[in-house]
C-alpha cells in the first residue's frame, strides 16, 4: 500500500471507532439516523472514494475503497456508505455525475419509456436513508445506468435480518434524472457481481472483528477457575474459525484485485467474485457459530455487541445472489471450462499476462 | 479495529515461471500419452518411479532453488512452486523425490560438511539420489521431543541405537540417506528440547534394517527402521551437535504451506469432470462450485506464503492455517464428488476413475496426520492467536 491509501484506511478507520458505537448502531436499527457519523464521513469525503477527482471525488483506487468498506464491515456501519460508494461507480460507469448525497443501488424489474423509470425493486438497501436511487435499465437491447431521486419514489419500509433497511421500491414513471449508457458488455450481471463483491468484503471485515471479539472475550471470561479459552475444545474452535477468516479475507481480496486489475467487471473478475461468494457460505456458517458459543449466553443478548457483526453476515451472506446461487453459478462456468481445461483455469489467474 | 490479522498477498508469476509451466505441462502430457505413468491420487506420498524421478532431473527440475555453486539450478521459488504444482495435479509419481527436494536437500546445503553436502547434492539433483526423514517413533507421533533413539559418542564418529518409524520413501531404490533425530544427551524432562541433534545416515551401514510397513489399502510407502550399534562418521553430523530441534522446527515449518496439502486429491476431481459435464444436475453445479472456489482461495494462500517466504518473512500463523484447512479440503473433496458421481463409479475397482476415488478416499487420513496432526496445528494456531 502506498502512503495515501493508509491516509484514506486511517481516516475512515478513526471515524468508525469514534462514531459508530454500539450506542450509535442500536439506535439505528430502532430508526435514528446518525447523523453525526454520517457528517464525518461526508465531509472526509470517504463516500466519494470511487470517484475520480475531476467528478468531485476523491480519486481513490478500486483498492480503496475496498480497504474502506473492509473497516466498514468490521465496524458494522449502520449508514449507506458501501451503498453510496456502489452508486457512484455505477454512475461512473456510465460517466454521469457523482455527487455526495446519500446514494444507493436498486436491482429490480425495471423499465424507461420516455424518460421515466417504471417498475419495482425489493430489497433496497438504505433505500429510506439515500436521496438518490441509482439503477441499471435494459430495455429494448439497450442498457443505460439511470438515477432517480428517491423522495419520488414509493417506498415500503423493510429490514434485512440485521435490522439494516431493506426496502420495497415502486417507481410509477418517475422522472430520471441522469441517464447515461455504459461501456459496452456491462449488464445487470455486472451489477450484481459488483454488489455480491462489496458484502464479500464487508462480510471479511465483520469476520475479523467478530474473530477479535471471540479471542478477547476467551481470555478474560473465567469459568471452572480459568480462562475458558485455556480450555483445548476452545483452542480448537477458535483455530478452526481463524481459518475461515484468513480464507474468506483471501478470497474477498483476491475479488477485488481482480476487478482493480480490470477496466470494469471483467470474465476473470466474475469468476473471483463468484468464488468469494461461494466461498462466504462456509466462512458465515463456522465462522458465527464459533462466535456465538465461545461468548456463550452473553452474547446472545441485545445489548452485547457481537450480534452486530454476526447478524450482518447472516444478511449479507443471502445479498445479490446468495452464496448457494452464486455456488452453481460458478459450477456451471467450471462444467463449461471441462475436466482439461480445468487446471489452466485454476493457475490462470496468477500467471504473468 | 485491525482489519485483518492474516497476510497472503497476491503473487503473479513472473514470466518465466508461465513459460516453465507450459513446458512442464508438455512434458506431462506426454508421459502420460505414452504410458510413462498413470495418475494417482496422493502422488507425492505413493507414487515412487525413480525412472520417473531422474527424468525430472534431466529437465533440471529437481533442485530448483538451490545455489548454483553447490549443483542446483538458481531459480526462484514461484518456479519451484509451478513445477510441484503442476506435477501433483496431474498426479505424476513424484514421491521418490518429494523429500529430498523439499526439504532434505535445503538441510543439507546449509548444515552440512562442504565435503558431505558435495557428495550428495549434485546427485540429488539429477534424480539418482533420494533421502527420507527419521523423526518420529515408535511412541512418539506428534509429540516429537520424545524422541529415544539415540546416538552415542565414540572415537571419530557415534553410535546409534534405537528405531525411527514412518519415514516415508526409505525402502525405495535409490534412498540413500535418512536425516534422522537422535539423541545425543540423556533426556533432561525440564528441558527436552535440548540434547537433539540431526544426522545424515547412510541406509546401507551395517546395522540398519528398513522393514516396509502396509497401509489401509495394502500400500507400502512408509517403514519402520532399526539402528543396531549403526555407525556415523563425525562428518555426518549436521550442524552442531545438540541444535537437533531448531533445525527440525524450521524444516516442519517449510513443508506446512506447499501445494501439496491442498492437491492430494485434485486428480479425482478432474478426472470425475469427464463424466460430470454431461447432463449435469443443479447439485453438481453447486458441488462443483463450492469445491472449486475453496481450492482457489486455498491456493491464493498458499501461494501468498510462497511469494512472503521468497522475500524473507516467515508467516507461521498463516503456514499454520493453511495446513490445517487444506487437509481437510483434501478429505472434503473426496466426500462431495461421492454425493454427485453415478453408483457404478463409486462401488467398481475397474477403470481410472473409480481406482483414483478408491485410492484417494484410502490415502486421505494421512493428509490430516502427516507432518503433524492437525490437533498439534490448531494448538499452534491458538499461541499464535495469544489465547493459549
Amino acid at each position: 500500500m502506498t502512503d495515501s491509501d493508509n491516509i484514506i484506511f486511517d481516516t475512515a478507520s478513526r471515524i468508525f471507532d469514534d462514531l459508530s458505537t454500539a450506542e450509535v448502531i442500536n439506535d439505528a436499527e430502532a430508526g435514528t439516523w446518525p447523523e453525526a457519523l454520517w457528517q464525518a464521513i461526508s465531509e472526509s469525503g470517504l463516500n466519494l472514494t470511487w470517484v475520480p477527482e475531476d467528478n468531485g471525488g476523491i480519486g481513490a483506487s478500486i483498492l480503496d475503497g475496498f480497504a474502506v468498506l473492509k473497516a466498514a464491515g468490521g465496524a458494522a456501519v449502520p449508514v449507506p456508505l458501501a451503498e453510496s460508494l456502489f452508486a457512484g461507480w455505477l454512475l461512473a460507469q456510465a460517466g454521469l455525475q457523482v455527487s455526495g448525497e446519500t446514494a444507493t443501488v436498486a436491482v429490480g424489474e425495471l423499465s424507461l419509456t420516455d424518460g421515466k423509470l417504471s417498475g419495482s425493486a425489493q430489497g433496497v438497501p438504505y433505500a429510506r436513508n439515500a436521496k438518490q436511487i441509482v439503477t441499471l435499465v435494459e430495455t429494448a437491447g439497450k442498457v443505460q445506468v439511470v438515477q432517480v431521486a428517491a423522495e419520488q419514489c414509493e417506498l415500503i419500509e423493510q429490514t434485512n435480518m440485521a435490522g439494516e433497511p431493506a426496502d420495497t421500491i415502486s417507481f410509477n414513471a418517475v422522472a430520471v434524472v441522469q441517464a447515461g449508457e455504459p461501456g459496452e458488455g456491462f449488464n445487470g450481471e455486472n451489477v450484481e457481481a459488483m454488489g455480491a463483491l462489496i458484502r464479500c468484503v464487508q462480510a471479511a471485515g465483520a469476520l475479523s472483528a467478530a474473530l477479535e471479539l471471540t479471542i478477547e472475550y476467551s481470555m478474560e471470561r473465567v469459568q471452572f477457575g480459568r480462562a475458558i479459552g485455556k480450555f483445548q475444545a476452545l483452542q480448537h474452535s477458535i483455530a478452526a474459525f481463524a481459518g475461515e477468516v484468513a480464507a474468506m479475507n483471501a478470497a474477498a481480496d483476491a475479488a477485488a484485485e481482480a476487478v482493480a486489475r480490470a477496466p470494469s467487471i471483467d470474465h476473470d473478475a466474475w469468476i473471483e467474485i463468484a468464488t468469494a461468494k461461494t466461498r462466504l457460505e462456509e466462512a458465515v456458517n463456522n465462522g458465527a457459530a464459533v462466535a456465538h458459543q465461545v461468548h456463550g449466553a452473553m452474547g446472545f443478548t441485545y445489548e452485547h455487541s457481537l450480534h452486530h457483526v454476526t447478524r450482518r453476515l447472516w444478511a449479507w451472506r443471502d445479498e445479490f445472489g446468495s452464496d448457494v446461487v452464486w455456488a452453481r453459478r460458478l459450477g456451471a462456468e467450471v462444467l463449461s471450462w471441462g475436466a482439461d481445461e480445468l487446471w489452466p483455469r485454476i493457475t490462470a489467474v496468477t500467471d504473468a499476462r | 479495529m485491525s482489519v485483518t490479522r492474516f497476510r497472503f498477498p497476491f503473487v503473479e508469476m513472473p514470466p518465466e515461471a508461465t513459460q516453465l509451466r507450459q513446458e512442464v505441462r508438455e512434458f506431462l502430457a506426454e508421459e502420460r500419452a505414452n504410458g510413462g505413468y498413470t495418475p494417482m491420487a496422493d502422488c507425492w506420498a505413493g507414487g515412487m518411479s525413480a525412472e520417473f524421478s531422474r527424468k525430472l532431473g534431466q529437465r533440471g527440475w529437481l533442485g530448483m532453488t538451490w545455489d548454483k555453486k553447490y549443483g542446483g539450478h538458481g531459480r526462484s521459488f514461484l518456479e519451484r512452486y509451478v513445477v510441484t504444482e503442476e506435477m501433483l495435479a496431474a498426479g505424476a509419481p513424484v514421491m521418490a523425490h518429494w523429500i529430498a527436494d523439499r526439504q532434505s536437500g535445503p538441510q543439507i546445503i546449509k548444515n552440512a560438511a562442504p565435503e558431505v553436502r558435495d557428495a550428495i547434492i549434485p546427485r540429488i539433483v539429477s534424480g539418482e539420489c533420494f533421502c527420507a526423514i527419521g523423526m518420529s517413533e515408535p511412541g512418539t507421533g506428534s509429540d516429537l521431543a520424545s524422541v529415544s533413539t539415540r546416538a552415542e559418542k565414540v572415537d571419530g564418529g557415534w553410535k546409534v541405537n534405537g528405531t525411527k518409524l514412518w519415514s516415508t520413501g526409505a525402502h525405495g531404490p535409490g534412498c540413500d540417506y535418512m536425516i534422522t533425530l537422535l539423541r545425543t544427551s540423556p533426556l533432561d524432562t525440564s528441558a527436552r528440547h535440548k540434547g537433539l541433534s540431526q544426522f545424515i545416515i547412510e541406509l546401507n551401514t551395517p546395522g540398519v534394517d528398513v522393514r516396509g510397513i502396509a497401509d489401509i489399502g495394502g500400500q507400502v510407502h512408509f517403514n519402520e527402521t532399526n539402528f543396531e550399534d549403526v555407525f556415523v562418521p563425525d562428518s555426518h553430523v549436521l550442524g552442531e551437535v545438540g541444535g537437533g530441534w531448531n533445525m527440525v522446527v524450521g524444516e516442519l515449518a517449510l513443508e506446512r504451506s506447499g501445494p501439496e496439502r491442498f492437491l492430494s486429491t485434485f486428480i479425482v476431481l478432474q478426472e470425475a469432470m469427464r463424466l460430470l459435464v454431461n447432463n449435469p444436475s443443479e447439485q453438481t453445479q453447486e458441488v462443483l462450485g463450492q469445491v472449486v472456489a475453496k481450492i482457489k482461495t486455498l491456493r491464493r494462500m498458499s501461494l501468498g506464503i510462497a511469494g512472503l517466504l521468497q522475500e524473507g518473512s516467515s508467516p507461521e500463523m498463516e503456514a499454520a492455517l493453511v495446513k490445517d484447512m487444506s487437509t481437510n479440503f483434501e478429505r472434503e473433496l473426496l466426500e462431495k464428488l461421492r454425493r454427485i458421481l453415478p453408483q457404478n463409479v463409486l462401488f467398481s475397482s475397474a477403470g481410472l476413475l473409480p481406482t483414483l476415488l478408491r485410492e484417494g478416499v484410502l490415502r486421505v487420513p494421512s493428509s490430516t496426520l502427516r507432518g503433524g496432526t492437525n490437533e498439534v496445528l490448531k494448538g499452534m494456531i491458538a499461541r499464535q492467536l495469544g489465547i493459549r
